[in-house]
C-alpha cells in the first residue's frame, strides 16, 4: 500500500534535512516507522528537466521533488494516484514509494516534462 | 528597423516546409524539413505588422494604426499575463497587464471586445484573479477568456470557473457571435497526458462538431485557445495533441482564424483557409524554439522588455479571409 508521506509543498528547511542521509532517515523513522532502511533520493526541477531522469530505489523510499526553475511545475504520478500540489520556486514534494514497481510520472503543467521511478522488492 | 529574435520559425502540424519570412519580405530557407506541401510561416517581434492572407498567399506590411483600422469588426487579444509572477524576467507584471490595458483603452480605434487567450494568473490564487480582474477591467471592454494551465492549478479549476465560466460548457468551453462573426473558446489545458502537448479531448471535440454542424461556410470563424492548436515545438510541448482533428472541422470554412497563447512569442502560419497567430505575452517572453535548454521566463535587458511585450488587434478584412492580425508591443 502506498502512503502519502506529505501530501503538499513543505519548507525548504525541511527538503534540506530530507536530503541529507542521517538527518532524513531520523524525519522518516519518526514519521513512518515502517519504512524500511532507505537513504532519501532528490529529484531537481532544473530548465524544465527531472533530474535524474530514471531514478531506481528500494521500497520505501521517500522521493523528493525539489523545483529550482523560476516557474512553477506540478508531479504527476497517475498510476499511483498523486498529484502534487503546484511547486513554486525552490517548492518540493515528497511521496514515498512503496510497492515495487515501475512509475511514470510528468509535469501536469508541462507534460513533455517526463521521468521514472522504478522501486524494487 | 530591427527584427527582434524569432529568425526562424520550427515545425508544422502537417511536416511541411516552413520558411520565416523578414520584414523586408526575403523569404528564408529553413532547411531539414520535409518539403511536401505549401506552408509559410511567419514571424516577427517588436513592430506593428498587419497579417491578410488574399487567395492563400499571405502578405505583410508595416503600417501605422490608422491604416489597420477598418470599418469593421475589430477586438483586441491579451494573452499570459502571469499575475503575480515577480521573477527576474519581469518582477511588475501588473505594471505590464496595467500599461497594455491603458494602450487598448486609449486607443483611437478602440476594439469592441477582448479576449484573453489564457494565464490570466501565475499560480491561480484567488487574490490573483482578483488583481487580474481589476486591471483588465480598467479597459471598460467585454472580456472573453479560456484558461490557461496556470489558471487551473486549485480545485480542479474552480477558481477560474467560478469567475468566467458561466455559460460554458465542460472545463470552460462556449461559443458566441459578434457582427457575423462566429467565436469559438476552447480549453486544451486539461488531462494532460504525460510525454504529450496540449489536450482539447473527445468530449470537447464532439461538441465543435456540433457547434459547427450547421453553420454556413461563409461565416467568418475565431478560434481562440491558450496552447498553440498546430504543433510550433513538440519537443518544448507547443502544441496540441488532438489539434488536428478540430482543424478538420473548420476546413470548410472560408475564413478561420486562430489565435492563441502560451508560447510569449509571435508566430503566424497559414494553411489554406486558416491563419494561426499567436500573441506577445503582458509578463514576460520566453525564448524562440529551441535557442534556449527549455521553455521558460526569459530575462532581457530592462530596455527590451516592452518590446517583448504586448497585445494583439485583429480586424475583420473581408469575409472571405482570416482576419488582419496588427501585434502592439508594449513600446517598440
Ligand atoms: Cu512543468
Amino acid at each position: 500500500m502506498t502512503e502519502l508521506l506529505e501530501p503538499g509543498v513543505f519548507a525548504r528547511r525541511t527538503v534540506l534535512r530530507l536530503a541529507l542521509p542521517a538527518a532524513g532517515g531520523l524525519l522518516l523513522a519518526a514519521r513512518a516507522t515502517q519504512a524500511q532502511a532507505a537513504d532519501d533520493v532528490k529529484v531537481t526541477i532544473d530548465n524544465f528537466v527531472f533530474a535524474p531522469a530514471t531514478i531506481t530505489v528500494p521500497k520505501g523510499t521517500t522521493v523528493t521533488w525539489v523545483n529550482r526553475d523560476d516557474i512553477p511545475h506540478l508531479v504527476v504520478c497517475p498510476s499511483v494516484n498523486v498529484r502534487s500540489k503546484v511547486l513554486d520556486t525552490d517548492q518540493s514534494f515528497a511521496f514515498r514509494f512503496d510497492k515495487p514497481g515501475r512509475v511514470n510520472y510528468f509535469c501536469g503543467l508541462h507534460p513533455h516534462m517526463t521521468g521514472v521511478v522504478v522501486v524494487t522488492g | 528597423m530591427g527584427v527582434a529574435g524569432l529568425g526562424d520559425c520550427t515545425g508544422s502540424a502537417v511536416g511541411l516546409a516552413t520558411e520565416a519570412n523578414d520584414m523586408n519580405g526575403e523569404m528564408i530557407d529553413s532547411d531539414g524539413i520535409d518539403r511536401r506541401g505549401f506552408l509559410r510561416c511567419m514571424s516577427w517581434a517588436g513592430t506593428a505588422v498587419v497579417w491578410t492572407v488574399a487567395a492563400g498567399v499571405p502578405r505583410s506590411g508595416l503600417i501605422g494604426s490608422a491604416q489597420a483600422a477598418t470599418e469593421g469588426l475589430r477586438f483586441a487579444q491579451i494573452s499570459d499575463s502571469h499575475i503575480g509572477f515577480n521573477k527576474a524576467a519581469n518582477p511588475d507584471a501588473v505594471g505590464t497587464l496595467q500599461e497594455a490595458i491603458k494602450r487598448i483603452g486609449a486607443a483611437q480605434d478602440r476594439p469592441a471586445f477582448m479576449i484573453h487567450t489564457g494565464d490570466v494568473t501565475h499560480l491561480s490564487t484567488a487574490g490573483q484573479f482578483d488583481t487580474a480582474q481589476k486591471v483588465i477591467s480598467e479597459a471598460g471592454l467585454t472580456t472573453h477568456f479560456v484558461p490557461g494551465e496556470h489558471d487551473i492549478l486549485e480545485d480542479d479549476g474552480k477558481s477560474y470557473l467560478n469567475r468566467y465560466g458561466k455559460g460554458t460548457q465542460g472545463a470552460g468551453w462556449y461559443s458566441f457571435d459578434q457582427s457575423g462573426v462566429h467565436f469559438v473558446g476552447l480549453v486544451n489545458v486539461v488531462d494532460l497526458k504525460g510525454g504529450g502537448m496540449g489536450n482539447l479531448g473527445h468530449e470537447q471535440l464532439e461538441w465543435l462538431e456540433k457547434d459547427l454542424a450547421g453553420r454556413s461556410a461563409s461565416t467568418p470563424i475565431v478560434v481562440f485557445a491558450h496552447i498553440p492548436l498546430w504543433v510550433v515545438y513538440a519537443d518544448w510541448g507547443w502544441g496540441t495533441q488532438d489539434g488536428a482533428q478540430a482543424l478538420t472541422y473548420l476546413k470548410r470554412f472560408g475564413s478561420v482564424t486562430v489565435l492563441n497563447g502560451h508560447i510569449h512569442q509571435v508566430m503566424q502560419k497559414v494553411e489554406g483557409h486558416v491563419a494561426f497567430h499567436t500573441a506577445l505575452s503582458t509578463a514576460f517572453p520566453q525564448p524562440a524554439p529551441g535557442t534556449a535548454p527549455s521553455p521558460g521566463p526569459k530575462t532581457v535587458p530592462p530596455g527590451e522588455l516592452r518590446s517583448l511585450l504586448g497585445t494583439a488587434r485583429v480586424s475583420l478584412v473581408r469575409n472571405d479571409t482570416p482576419l488582419a492580425i496588427v501585434d502592439r508591443p508594449l513600446a517598440g
